[in-house]
C-alpha cells in the first residue's frame, strides 16, 4: 500500500486497478503507435521536411545585422553604445588589476605585494568564519604565488570582483522592480527562465557581434551571465520576507521606500548573500568559458593547453582554478550564514572592529616586510614551484597502464549502448516526439502545459536542427539513466547515517563549485575525444544534483512515518523501498531534473571534445561569429531543458501535493 | 459617556475574484451558503462594535475564524470589502496613505504572534526604529527606547540581536516596540500564542502590569479562552467571521447566546471567573457582619465560609459598607446549574 492511499483512504475505492494504469497508456499510446509505424508514415511525418523549416535564424540575423550596422540613436549607432558600455567597464578592470596583480606604473604605485594578499584572504576567512577559514584562504592564495599562478590567477580574480557586484546590483535591482510591479514580474520570470537554460557558449556570440572579442568582452559576457541567478534569488529572498514582519514595518509608520530599505532588504539578507555566493560561482565559471572570446587568466591558460593537447601543464591551471573556486565559495558562503551578536557595552575599539584592526595589521606589516625584502612583494619565479611534470608522470602512467581497458570500455560504450541507442532516437519520428511531450503536458497539467511543451518542441522542429537536436537528447538521456544508475545508489547509501551524509554532501559542494569546463581535463585523458569522452564529462558533472537531491528527499522524510513502518513491521529494505523511497521519490524527480540541466550544458560544452550534436554547430556559430544562428540554437537547447523542467515539476509538484507534503 | 476610541460598523471582508461586487449584487448581506456556493472565501462577516477609551477588548476565536482578518482591518493592514472603521471619530478608510503612515506613527502599536523582529538589528534598535522611520533624532529615539525596554524588564540586553534571546524575551521586544510611540491603541494580535505555558502566564501578568500604568485603548486576539478571561473587559467570539457573542466573562459564561459560545465556556470553572457580587442578593442597609466577604472576590475564595455558614454571608464594598449578602443555595446555583439570564 502506497503513502498516498494511507493519507486519502477515500481515493482506494474509486482506484480501480485498470483506471491507474490508462493514464500513463495514453500518454505513451501515440507515441508507441507513431513510432512502431514509422515506416508506413509518409516522410514528412518522420522528418521534419526542409521547406517547412522557419527561417528563425535568418530574421534573428536581421534583427542582429540592423542592430550592428544601421540602428542609430540620435548621435551614435546602437553598436557605439555596446561598445560604449563595454568601454566603462575597462575603468573598475583596470583599477582592481592594478592593485592585485599590475600596479600603477604611471603612479609609481606597486600592486599589493602577494603576502598582503594572501594575508587579507586570511583575515576575511577568520572575521567571516574562524581561523580554519582563514587558513584555508590565505593557503590558496599564497599556493598561486607560490607555484607561479599568481598573474594569471589575479588577472581571473579581478574579472571576478569586477563582475559579480556589477552583476549583483543589475540583478538585485531586476528582482526588486519585478517584487514591486506585477507586470514586470510576469515579463521578467520567463525571460529568466531561458536565460538560464541558455548554454554558456550562446552569451559568447552576441557579444562577440556587438563588442568585439578581448578581455573586455569576456568580463561582460561574465556580467550578463551571472545577472539572472541573483535577479531570481532577489524575487525568492524578499518574497520570503514573512508578512508578519512586512506588517511590523507599516504598522511602525513605514512609507514604501523605508519598507523596503529599512524592512524587507535586511530581512532578506540571508538569501541575497547566497545569491551573491551564486553569482561570483557564476562568474568564475563564466570566465574561465569566456576565453573563448579572449578573456585573459587561468581560463585562457587552459584553454590554451587543452587545445595543444598538454593535459598535465592543463591540470596545473585546472587545479589553480579549483583552489580559486573553493575559496570564494567558502568565504561568501560563510558571509551568507554570519550572524551579527552583541558586543559587550565597555569594549575596546579593537574588540568593535575586530576585522578593520586585523587587516590594518596585516597591511602594516606586508608593507614592512615588502620593503625588507622583494621576496615579499612578489615571489620570485625562479623559486615557483611548477607541478606539470608530476601531471605529466601521471598521465603518463594512466596512459601506459590503463590504455587497452580504456580502449575496450570506450569501444564496447559505443558499439553496445551508444551507437544503437543512437540509431534508435534517430529513428523517431518528429510527430512521435511533440505527440509524446503534448500528451504528457496535458496529463500532468492540462491544456495549457500540453501547448507550451509541445510550443517548445516544435520549435526545436522547425528551426532547422532537428537531427542535431536528436542527437543532443541521445547523449543527454544517455547521460542521464547513468547518473541515475551511478548516482541513485550513492545517494541511498549517503543517506544511511549522518556520518556518509556529511563526507557526501561535502564531496557534492566542493565538486558543484568547480567551472564545468574543468571536467573536461580527467576526461579527454581518460578517453581522449568522441561522444564516450563526452557522456563521462556530463555524468561526472550532472551526477551531482541527483546524488544531492537523493539524499535530501531520503533524510526529510517525516520520522513519524518510518517509524509508523517499523512498528508495522517492515524490514529494512521494506522500509527503504516502501515508504522512504515512496515518500522521497518527487523530492529525486526533482533532482534528476537538475541533472537534466546540468547534463545540457555540459553537453554544449562538450563540443570544444568533438560532439556532433546541436553544441558543435553552436560551436561554429561562435567561430563564424553568427549571433542568429547561435541564438537559435541556444534556444533550442533551452527549450529542451524547460520542457523536461516543465513537465516534471508540474509531476513533482502534484505528487507532493498528494502526499501532503509541502505546498 | 465618551465617545468609543475605535469603532467598526457593518465590516466585511471576502476574498475572492471580485468580492465588492459580488457583496453589492447579495445586496450587501449574503449568507455563509452563497458566499461558499460562490466560490468566495468569508473572513469577517458584518462585525460591528465600539471599543471604549482605556477598555480590553479581547476577540476570542479558533483558527480561521477571521480575528487576525478582523485586527488587520481595523489597523488597515488589509481592506475590508465593505464598512465602517472609525478611529478617533474618523472614517480610517477613507484615510489617505500619507494620513495612514502618521495615524500610525503617533497612535498605534502592534504586537504580533511570531514577534516579527527585525533580525539585523540590536533589542535597542528595533525598539527604536518605529521613532527613527518618523525622523526622530538619535539621541532622542534611544533614550525614549531606553525607557521603554526598562519598562518591559530588558534593562541589560539592549546591545543583543533578537536570535539571542529567548522566545518571551523577544516578545517583550515586540511589545517595547509597540510602546515607543507611546500610542493611544494598542493591536495585540495572540502576543502569547508562540510562549510555553508557564512563560505565557508570566506575559499575561506582565501585561495586565504594564496595562495598570498605561492605561491604552486595547483590542486583543487570542485562541485561548483562559487568556480571554483573564486579561479580558469584554469578549467577543468569533466563528466563521461573525461575532457570535460580544460581552463580559460572566455574561458569556452564565448567558451564552449559542450554542458554540456555549461549547467554549461549558468547562470554565465558575468559582474562578465569578465575582460575588455577580450572584449576591441586595440587602437592606445595615451594620456588616464581622464575617463578611468581599464583593470583588471570587466565589471560589469564598465557597468554604458561604458553603459551612447556616445562614447568608455579608457582602461589603471596598469601603466597607453592606451592599448584598449570599445564601448557600445562590452559590450552589451559581456554580452548578440554573441559569439566571435575563
Amino acid at each position: 500500500m502506497s503513502a498516498a492511499t494511507l493519507i486519502r483512504p477515500e481515493e482506494m475505492e474509486t482506484q480501480k486497478p485498470l483506471a491507474s494504469m490508462t493514464k500513463p497508456l495514453l500518454v505513451i499510446m501515440p507515441f508507441a503507435i507513431l513510432l512502431l509505424a514509422a515506416s508506413l508514415l509518409p516522410d514528412w511525418a518522420v522528418q521534419v521536411p526542409k521547406g517547412w523549416t522557419i527561417p528563425f535564424v535568418d530574421w534573428a540575423n536581421t534583427v542582429v545585422d540592423h542592430l550592428r550596422d544601421d540602428a542609430i540613436f540620435g548621435l551614435f549607432s546602437f553598436r557605439d553604445l555596446t561598445r560604449g558600455i563595454a568601454e566603462l567597464i575597462t575603468w573598475p578592470l583596470a583599477f582592481v588589476e592594478g592593485l592585485l596583480v599590475a600596479g600603477f606604473p604611471k603612479l609609481g604605485v606597486a600592486a599589493m605585494p602577494w603576502v598582503m594578499t594572501t594575508g587579507l584572504s586570511g583575515v576575511l576567512g577568520w572575521y567571516l568564519k574562524d581561523w580554519r577559514l582563514g587558513l584555508l584562504a590565505a593557503g590558496c592564495v599564497a599556493y598561486m604565488a607560490i607555484f607561479g599562478k599568481w598573474e594569471l590567477s589575479m588577472i581571473t580574480l579581478s574579472v571576478v570582483l569586477v563582475a559579480a557586484p556589477i552583476a549583483g546590483l543589475i540583478g538585485f535591482g531586476i528582482g526588486i522592480l519585478a517584487v514591486k510591479k506585477q507586470w514586470f514580474e510576469a515579463l521578467v520570470v520567463p525571460l529568466l527562465n531561458v536565460l538560464q537554460s541558455l548554454p554558456h557558449f550562446s552569451y559568447l556570440i552576441p557579444i562577440a557581434v556587438f563588442i568585439g572579442v578581448g578581455h573586455k568582452a569576456g568580463t561582460i559576457a561574465t556580467v550578463i551571465f551571472a545577472i539572472p541567478p541573483m535577479a531570481r534569488l532577489t524575487i525568492l529572498g524578499l518574497k520570503g520576507v514573512a508578512e508578519e514582519v512586512r506588517e511590523a514595518g507599516k504598522m511602525a509608520g513605514c512609507t514604501r521606500f523605508q519598507t523596503l530599505w529599512m524592512v524587507e532588504i535586511p530581512s532578506a539578507r540571508q538569501p541575497l548573500l547566497v545569491g551573491v555566493n551564486q553569482v561570483i560561482m557564476q562568474c568564475l565559471a563564466m570566465v574561465v568559458i569566456a576565453s573563448f572570446v579572449g578573456a585573459r587568466g587561468l581560463g585562457h591558460d587552459l584553454l590554451f593547453r587543452l587545445q595543444a593537447l598538454k593535459i598535465g601543464q592543463a591540470l596545473e591551471s585546472g587545479v589553480a582554478i579549483v583552489l580559486m573556486a573553493i575559496t570564494l565559495d567558502q568565504l561568501s558562503r560563510a558571509a551568507a550564514h554570519k550572524e551579527p551578536s552583541h558586543v559587550a557595552p565597555d569594549a575596546t575599539l579593537i574588540e568593535r572592529f575586530p576585522f578593520l584592526a586585523a587587516s590594518l595589521a596585516v597591511v602594516a606589516a606586508s608593507l614592512l616586510l615588502a620593503a625588507i625584502t622583494p621576496y615579499a612583494q612578489a615571489w620570485p619565479s625562479e623559486f615557483a614551484i611548477s607541478t606539470a611534470p608530476f601531471w605529466d608522470a601521471l598521465v603518463d602512467w594512466v596512459t601506459l597502464t590503463l590504455y587497452d581497458p580504456l580502449q575496450y570500455l570506450r569501444n564496447a560504450m559505443l558499439l553496445y549502448v551508444l551507437i544503437p541507442i543512437r540509431d534508435l532516437f534517430q529513428s523517431i519520428p518528429w510527430t512521435a516526439m511533440v505527440a509524446l511531450v503534448a500528451a504528457a503536458g496535458w496529463s500532468l497539467g492540462g491544456l495549457r502545459l500540453a501547448l507550451t511543451v509541445s510550443g517548445f518542441v516544435l520549435f526545436i522542429a522547425f528551426a532547422g536542427y532537428w537531427e542535431r537536436s536528436l542527437i543532443t537528447a541521445y547523449m543527454v538521456t544517455v547521460a542521464v539513466l547513468l547518473c541515475i544508475m551511478i548516482g541513485l545508489p550513492i545517494g541511498i547509501w549517503a543517506s544511511r547515517n549522518e556520518r556518509r551524509t556529511g563526507i557526501v554532501k561535502l564531496l557534492c559542494d566542493t565538486f558543484q563549485t568547480f567551472p564545468s569546463f574543468i571536467y573536461l581535463i580527467p576526461v579527454i585523458m581518460l578517453f581522449k575525444v568522441g561522444d564516450v569522452a563526452a557522456i563521462s564529462a556530463i555524468i561526472i558533472y550532472a551526477m551531482i544534483p541527483i546524488v544531492r537531491y537523493t539524499i535530501f528527499g531520503l533524510r526529510n522524510v517525516p520520522q513519524e512515518i518510518v517509524e509508523a513502518g517499523i512498528t508495522s513491521g517492515c524490514t529494512r529494505r521494506q522500509l527503504l523501498w516502501n515508504i522512504r523511497m515512496s515518500l522521497a521519490f518527487p523530492e529525486i524527480m526533482l533532482g534528476i531534473n537538475q541533472t537534466i540541466m546540468f547534463a545540457l550544458f555540459m553537453v554544449i560544452i562538450a563540443a570544444f571534445i568533438g560532439t556532433k550534436d546541436i553544441g558543435q554547430e553552436i560551436f561554429r556559430a561562435l567561430t563564424f561569429n553568427d549571433a542568429g544562428k547561435g541564438l537559435v540554437l541556444g534556444l533550442c537547447v533551452a527549450f529542451m531543458g524547460l520542457t523536461a523542467d516543465q513537465l516534471i515539476t508540474a509531476w513533482a509538484t502534484k505528487r507532493k501535493q498528494r502526499l501532503g507534503i509541502a505546498a | 459617556m465618551s465617545e468609543p476610541k475605535i469603532a467598526c460598523r457593518n465590516l466585511w471582508k471576502l476574498y475572492g475574484s471580485d468580492p465588492a461586487g459580488f457583496l453589492k449584487r447579495q445586496g450587501g448581506s449574503p449568507s455563509i451558503e452563497t458566499i461558499r456556493a460562490e466560490g468566495y472565501i468569508p473572513a469577517v462577516r458584518d462585525v460591528s462594535f465600539e471599543v471604549m477609551p482605556g477598555e480590553i477588548l479581547v476577540v476570542m476565536g479558533l483558527s480561521g475564524s477571521g480575528k487576525s482578518t478582523l485586527l488587520r482591518c481595523l489597523a488597515r493592514l488589509i481592506e475590508p470589502t465593505s464598512g465602517e472603521v472609525m478611529f478617533e471619530g474618523r472614517d480610517i478608510l477613507a484615510a489617505t496613505e500619507r494620513e495612514l503612515i502618521d495615524l500610525r506613527r503617533h497612535k498605534m502599536g502592534m504586537v504580533f504572534q511570531h514577534f516579527a523582529l527585525l533580525p539585523h538589528r540590536t533589542v535597542l534598535d528595533n525598539v527604536a526604529f518605529p521613532l527613527q522611520v518618523r525622523g526622530t533624532d538619535r539621541q532622542k529615539r534611544e533614550a525614549r527606547a531606553r525607557e521603554v525596554i526598562e519598562l518591559v524588564g530588558l534593562k541589560g540586553r539592549e546591545g543583543y540581536y533578537p536570535r539571542e534571546l529567548s522566545g518571551g524575551q523577544q516578545q517583550r521586544v515586540g511589545i517595547a516596540r509597540s510602546l515607543a510611540v507611546g500610542p493611544d491603541v494598542w493591536f495585540l494580535d495572540e502576543p502569547f500564542s508562540a510562549l510555553d505555558p508557564l512563560i505565557r502566564r508570566e506575559m499575561q501578568d506582565e501585561f495586565l502590569r504594564l496595562q495598570q500604568v498605561l492605561n491604552k485603548t486595547i483590542v486583543f486576539i487570542t485562541h485561548d479562552f483562559d487568556e480571554a478571561i483573564r486579561v479580558a473587559d469584554r469578549i467577543a467570539i468569533m466563528k466563521d467571521g461573525v461575532v457570535e457573542q460580544l460581552g463580559t466573562a460572566e455574561e458569556l459564561v452564565t448567558c451564552p447566546a449559542t450554542p458554540y459560545v456555549a461549547e467554549f465556556t461549558r468547562n470554565v470553572s465558575h468559582d474562578r471567573l465569578l465575582s460575588v457580587r455577580s450572584v449576591m442578593a441586595p440587602a437592606s442597609s445595615r451594620a456588616p457582619d464581622a464575617a463578611a466577604v468581599h464583593a470583588q472576590a471570587l466565589l471560589a475564595t469564598v465557597a468554604r465560609q458561604v458553603l459551612s455558614s447556616e445562614r447568608p454571608v455579608d457582602v461589603i464594598d471596598d469601603g466597607g459598607a453592606l451592599v448584598g449578602t449570599l445564601s448557600r443555595a445562590s452559590l450552589i446555583d451559581a456554580l452548578y446549574g440554573k441559569e439566571q439570564c435575563a
